[in-house]
């Protein structure tokens, strides 16, 4: 058994009688890539949001290397080793992507060289090395979640969260980022990610929790969530409700 | 830090320094002490609202505290006046941590911060109004004691290299935020405040020591104000006046940048200068103008008159620059 | 403690004073409402309006209840006009960008006023600013009353107008979901000068209801912009009701802290509270927003 990094234990959170996260008990691996999936308003970028240090929760409790860090405030989380990126990015917009990564960078170097220097190595790790001087609100959605994932790099992570790293990229450009995703596990780096894009999950993750309606219903092995019923369901009847309403709605 | 980067800064202090060899009427003497009081009462709202983006419209409470203590101190207790002048400005940085402190831990941002530093300087002011410490309604006078030792000169020239020193000083000191990860720090707060806590940036320590050293630098020039007008009330002190005063000075001259504030209370001060003498000396007529630089500079210049200086400077070398290679190539 | 005959008087008058405070704040919690942005210009649009309202007295000797009927249309005209065609394109839609374009505005305004006018202080004299009504236990100013009793009414035609016009049905639309009002074809930026319009409108109502009391001069408009900020952030920001109760509550706040206090230090009263509440209870202590 692999030691695990992180335990969620029975975390809830209530927003006024909305419970987004229900009861949710769940650990991560050291070194692997974990893969946090389920339909939308699953209460996933809620669950970061709350191991990450940027929501406290109603009820249960966080461990992080064997250490209770419930409730501790994110820049605190972020000194531990705890990096993540953000769902809708969110870059320093009137900084350039060097700027951007050296942010980050500084955490562990406090000088403005060192920091800067780190930044360029890192910013080459993603593919953004041509693109340093660049002013961070002209990147493309692609260039966006580099430097969301760049940023979070630089901080030296132990543990990385990943929301939605590859939404909006087109295929070609997920097919780019995966190696990238990969190469930063084989550093060493423990990887959770929220994703989508299904076959990046079934590709990298070698763990996979489903949530649902702020439950979780299932986890395993990629191939064994693919067969499960539960999941499927959870699924295919949001599904299904989706595709009959665009039947209704127009034949466009 | 690399000479390069302060040298610059040593150039305009240099010149600055050769005003009083050159200008020997106490009027403009008189000038250059004011356009670089407002230059350092702006570097104060400056590191705060230029690189923190925490927008103060309050900062007279610090000024007012600078001066007040100054000037309270020497009248009421007998201190010596250059140990009131450290007094003044540290009791203004610790009046900058108590109203940053509260603010910024309770969440305040925006709009919000405006209105509570706006409604801090406020009750200080009415306090000062009202107070028997204050001198109240009459205000504090400073006795005349034309010595080097109780900080009072026979001429302005000393005054001058005084408020010359402090801008200098404020001006390394925005320079050495640039240049540090204090600085990158806190303009990743200004940028995008949950981003940068994601990244292990305490954010709100980043706002409140901001907020610490705006209020030390704003402070000094309240001192230096009761020091050399030898008078203090709570309009002057407390008053909105320099509350405007420092954050138009940045705003006009470049926010968020170490000149900015000096270039932007030149301008400021010398447009107030062409309004007495186009339209007398009309009171009101000045803050006109200054409102409508103001919303002139927000509506088109954003980077204020420094950023379209650099604007300039890079077309004019861009037009002087040889044509590159491919013009070339075409005429073969 | 103080004997209900002097208790009693000193909340009707703090009701009465509210009332116009509320009204003020009526108009700066609207503009919040739906554009979510401060107006700092507010208290200097106030003073011209008082200024307005003693020049139309003084030149054409009309009454200043009279002269409302004359201004609110024109400030509703101008206040459009200052969205429409300053603040808007000025500000670029960034928060920071407004608060100094607004700030701008009311230095402008204010001192505009002052090259116009000097300092001085002008009063108008009304043969009614000294009547009272005798209830018996307490004597209440008429102007007062007759303030109050305006207010009432413009809360009423304003309500009338934000939930059973079709300008009010967008207005609410572009307040709650901006975007989605865009879509449906409402013209957002002229819901934007109305509401502003509006806001500056009932600023000119409160103008004439203040002037056959209270006195003008380039600063006149301030001393309320501070009480108004304080009861729309009481109130909840952009809360219609909670405008009206907060400005009330504030009024008598005011009006028992001046009796313990003094007058001075009852003003102070307001801006510790304001503090307080902005830093313990941002949303307002009753009421939500529109």
């Amino acid at each position: 058994m692999a030691d695990k990094i992180m335990r969620v234990e029975h975390v809830s959170k209530r927003f006024d009688g909305l419970l987004a996260v229900d009861d949710v008990s769940l650990d991560f691996a050291s070194g692997s890539i974990t893969a946090l999936i389920g339909p939308n308003g699953a209460g996933k970028t809620t669950l970061f949001a709350i191991v990450s240090g940027f929501l406290r929760p109603n009820g249960g409790r966080v461990l992080y290397r064997g250490g209770d860090i419930t409730g501790q405030p994110s820049h605190r989380l972020a000194r531990m080793g705890i990096a993540r990126t953000f769902q809708i990015v969110q870059p320093f917009a009137d900084l350039s992507v060097h700027e951007n990564i050296a942010i980050g960078a500084h955490l562990s170097r406090p000088a403005r060289a060192a920091a800067l220097a780190a930044a360029a190595e890192v910013a080459g790790l993603v593919g953004l090395g041509d693109l340093l001087e660049r002013r961070a609100a002209s990147l493309t959605v692609s260039g966006g979640k580099r430097l969301e994932l760049a940023r979070a790099l630089a901080i030296t992570p132990t543990l990385l969260l990943l929301d939605e790293v590859l939404a909006g990229l087109n295929p070609s450009e997920i097919r780019d980022m995966l190696p990238v995703i990969r190469a930063i596990r084989d550093r060493g780096v423990t990887i959770v990610m929220i994703e989508h894009v299904m076959q990046a999950v079934m590709s990298l993750a070698d763990t996979v929790h489903v949530l649902a309606e702020g439950r979780l219903i299932a986890e395993g092995p990629p191939l064994s969530i693919a067969g499960n019923s539960r999941v499927i369901e959870a699924y295919l009847g949001r599904g299904a409700a989706g595709r009959l309403a665009a039947v209704g709605g127009g034949n466009g | 830090m690399t000479a390069r980067l302060l040298l610059p800064l040593l150039l305009v202090v240099v010149a600055l320094a050769l005003v009083p060899a050159v200008v020997t009427s106490n009027v403009a003497l008189n000038f250059m002490v004011t356009v670089l009081l407002i230059a350092l009462v702006g570097q104060g709202w400056n590191v705060l609202g230029g690189y923190g983006g925490q927008y103060s419209f309050g900062h007279s409470a610090f000024f007012g505290t600078g001066a007040y203590v100054t000037a309270i101190l020497q009248v009421r207790y007998g201190v010596n006046a250059w140990l009131g002048f450290a007094l003044g400005i540290a009791t203004g940085a610790l009046v900058g941590a108590a109203i940053g402190a509260v603010s910024f831990r309770s969440g305040l941002r925006g709009s919000y911060f405006a209105l509570v530093t706006l409604a801090f300087a406020e009750v200080l002011r009415i306090l000062a109004s009202v107070t028997p410490i204050t001198g109240a309604g009459v205000g504090t006078l400073i006795k005349l004691d034309l010595r080097p030792e109780a900080l009072q000169f026979q001429s302005r020239v000393p005054f001058y290299w005084i408020i010359l020193a402090l801008v200098a000083i404020s001006l390394i000191v925005a320079r050495v935020i640039e240049a540090s990860r204090f600085g990158a720090w806190l303009v990743a707060v200004r940028e995008n405040e949950s981003a940068a806590r994601a990244l292990g940036v305490n954010a709100t320590l980043m706002k409140v020591s901001a907020m610490t050293i705006s209020a030390a630098i704003t402070a000094a020039a309240g001192c230096f104000y009761a020091q050399y007008f030898l008078f203090v009330d709570s309009g002057i002190a407390f008053g909105p006046w320099i509350s405007v005063e420092a954050l138009l000075a940045p705003i006009i001259g470049g926010i968020g940048t170490v000149f900015g504030p000096l270039l932007g209370a030149l301008v400021v001060k010398m447009l107030g200068e062409l309004a007495k003498l186009v339209a007398g000396d009309a009171p009101g007529l000045d803050l006109v103008i200054y409102g409508c630089v103001l919303i002139l500079v927000v509506a088109f210049a954003p980077r204020g008159v420094g950023g379209v200086f650099h604007e300039f400077y890079n077309f004019v070398s861009r037009a002087w620059t040889p044509a590159p290679t491919p013009m070339r190539r075409r005429d073969g | 403690m103080l004997s209900p005959v002097i208790l009693i008087p000193a909340v009707l008058n703090g009701l009465l004073i509210g009332a116009v405070y509320a009204l003020v704040a009526l108009g700066l919690t609207l503009i919040y409402g739906v554009l979510h942005i401060i107006n700092f210009a507010h208290g200097a649009l106030l003073t011209a309006a008082m200024f307005a309202a003693f020049f139309v007295h003084r030149l054409l000797g009309l009454d200043p209840y009279l002269a409302a009927v004359l201004l609110t249309p024109l400030f509703f005209v101008f206040g459009y006009g200052l969205q429409r065609f300053i603040i808007a394109p000025a500000a670029h839609g960034e928060d920071r960008n407004i608060l100094l374009v607004t700030l701008g505005l009311a230095v402008i305004i204010e001192n505009g006023l002052l090259y116009a006018f000097r300092a001085d202080t002008r009063t108008i004299n009304l043969d009614y600013a000294f009547r009272v009504i005798d209830l018996g236990i307490v004597f209440l100013a008429v102007p007062r009353v007759v303030a109050f009793g305006v207010v009432i009414v413009v809360a009423l035609i304003l309500w009338f107008v934000m939930s059973r016009t079709d300008t009010g049905r967008a207005i609410r639309a572009v307040a709650k979901e901006k975007l989605g009002a865009e879509l449906s074809g409402i013209d957002v930026a002229h819901i934007y000068a109305v509401t502003f319009g509006l806001g500056t409108a009932c600023l000119a109502i409160a103008a004439c209801l203040l002037i056959p009391t209270y006195y003008v001069n380039p600063q006149a408009g301030n001393a309320f912009v501070l009480i108004a900020f304080t009861i729309v952030v009481l109130g909840g920001m952009g809360s219609v009701a909670g405008a009206l109760l907060g400005g009330l509550f504030v009024g008598v706040v005011e009006s028992l802290s001046g009796l313990y206090l003094g007058e001075s230090l009852g003003q102070l009263g307001i801006f510790v509270m304001f503090i307080l509440v902005l830093l313990f209870r941002p949303n307002g202590l009753f009421g939500e927003r529109i």
